[in-house]
């Protein structure tokens, strides 16, 4: 190891179920390079010092969305987060917030898997098509209509800065918000009266309180914040105008 | 059997746990502000539907330090709620095509603003003619 050696100090929020109460801190010294992410961090730690710390990850390039974790207090991807940017000073990770912590820095995201199969993430065609009658033609006008929220990887960092997930977990929240709206914008998919009982429901927009913060984290610009905050003027036209043209949730 | 047992972490004290949540906090809570100089304007209304003398007497008590700076206080926290209102206008409005490009956030927030400051100067004139 030469002089020059820079050792930053990382402070990681262990928690394994099966032999503690509750979770605690622990502190390993990581000897890094300016290339180094904060993942590189952890898994120096799983090769060097303890092999059952437990966190996820997969692409290192901040696609996958599996690395989301809190970094000094920040939902940030690990993999795209740099160690030379904290040095000198300490840096504490922990689990993503919000979410129920499985084993050290790995969530339990089975409740968000279920939200995205619950708002219908398909195109649920606007009239029944053919095969010879050819392809959907889409105007690009159309088409950016929903583009900027098909980026999501599913990191679900807006879901640990939501605080009002983290203060009613059956709020179906940003990113599931986001997916749906992507299908109710498509020119091709006609079920936007369907999912309106669930953006309409109690666990739906209306549990948004424009904290705003779920775009501020966002690693890919969804803007979901913006997806949740239209589909409540939605909901509101649909509730309000259900007398003139009967339709959706409010039927 | 499973060993799992998931570990919920307490929400207590959850918006002193980042900047962005306390300055949400105290945005959200100048609109009480807000809510205190319609107030102060109201009881002017009830005041003035009790005759002359009640009347006077609320003015008297608008005229009182105490009260400018309440006012000041209001004005302050009052711009400041404006301030942050058209800061999220932006995620609330669902996307403005101007001559086929999307209106950038800022402008959305800056057409606010100037809204904001124009219907101000509007009413101060307004008020200060009638006052003439």
């Amino acid at each position: 190891m030469p002089d020059s050696q820079k050792i930053i100090e990382i402070e990681v929020l262990r928690y394994n179920p099966e032999s503690d109460k509750e979770p605690h801190l622990e502190v390993y010294k990581v000897p890094f390079s300016d290339d180094m992410s904060v993942l590189q961090g952890a898994q120096y730690i799983k090769d060097h010092f303890d092999g059952s710390l437990t966190f996820r990850w997969s692409c290192r390039m901040a696609i996958c969305g599996s690395c989301g974790m809190m970094i000094n207090g920040i939902p940030k991807l690990s993999c795209e987060t740099f160690l030379r940017d904290y040095y000198p000073n300490r840096i504490r990770i922990e689990a993503m917030a919000n979410f129920p912590i499985e084993k050290d820095l790995v969530v339990d995201l089975s409740g968000f898997i279920e939200k995205l199969e619950s708002i219908q993430p398909y195109i649920i065609p606007r009239e029944p098509r053919s095969l010879d009658q050819g392809e959907y033609i889409q105007s690009p006008e159309q088409f950016n209509a929903y583009i900027q929220f098909t980026s999501c990887i599913n990191c679900t960092l807006c879901y640990a800065a939501c605080p009002q997930f983290g203060l009613n977990p059956d709020f179906i929240g940003p990113a599931a918000i986001a997916l749906l709206h992507r299908y109710n914008m498509d020119s091709r998919d006609g079920a936007a009266a369907e999912r309106m009982e669930l953006v309409a429901a109690e666990e739906g927009v209306f549990n948004c309180s424009a904290v705003g913060y779920c775009s501020e984290v966002c690693p890919k610009h969804v803007d979901p914040a913006n997806a949740v905050n239209i589909n409540k003027t939605n909901a509101a036209k649909d509730y309000f105008l259900r007398f003139l043209s009967p339709k959706g949730g409010s039927k | 059997m499973s060993k799992r047992r998931p570990y919920v972490r307490s929400m207590d004290g959850w918006w002193k746990k980042n900047p962005f949540y306390v300055e949400y906090m105290i945005h959200e809570s100048t609109a009480l502000f807000v809510a205190a100089y319609a107030f102060t304007l109201l009881v002017g209304l009830v005041r003035l539907g009790q005759g002359e003398a009640a009347w006077n007497g609320w003015l008297e008590a608008m005229k009182s330090p105490l009260s400018l700076i309440f006012h000041v206080v209001f004005l302050l926290a009052i711009m400041y709620h404006t301030y942050t209102w058209f800061k999220i206008m932006p995620i609330t409005l669902p996307p403005i095509i101007v001559g086929g490009k999307k209106v950038s956030p800022g402008a959305i927030t800056g057409s606010g603003l100037l809204a904001a400051v124009v219907a101000s100067v509007f009413m101060l004139g307004l008020v200060w003619r009638i006052a003439q």
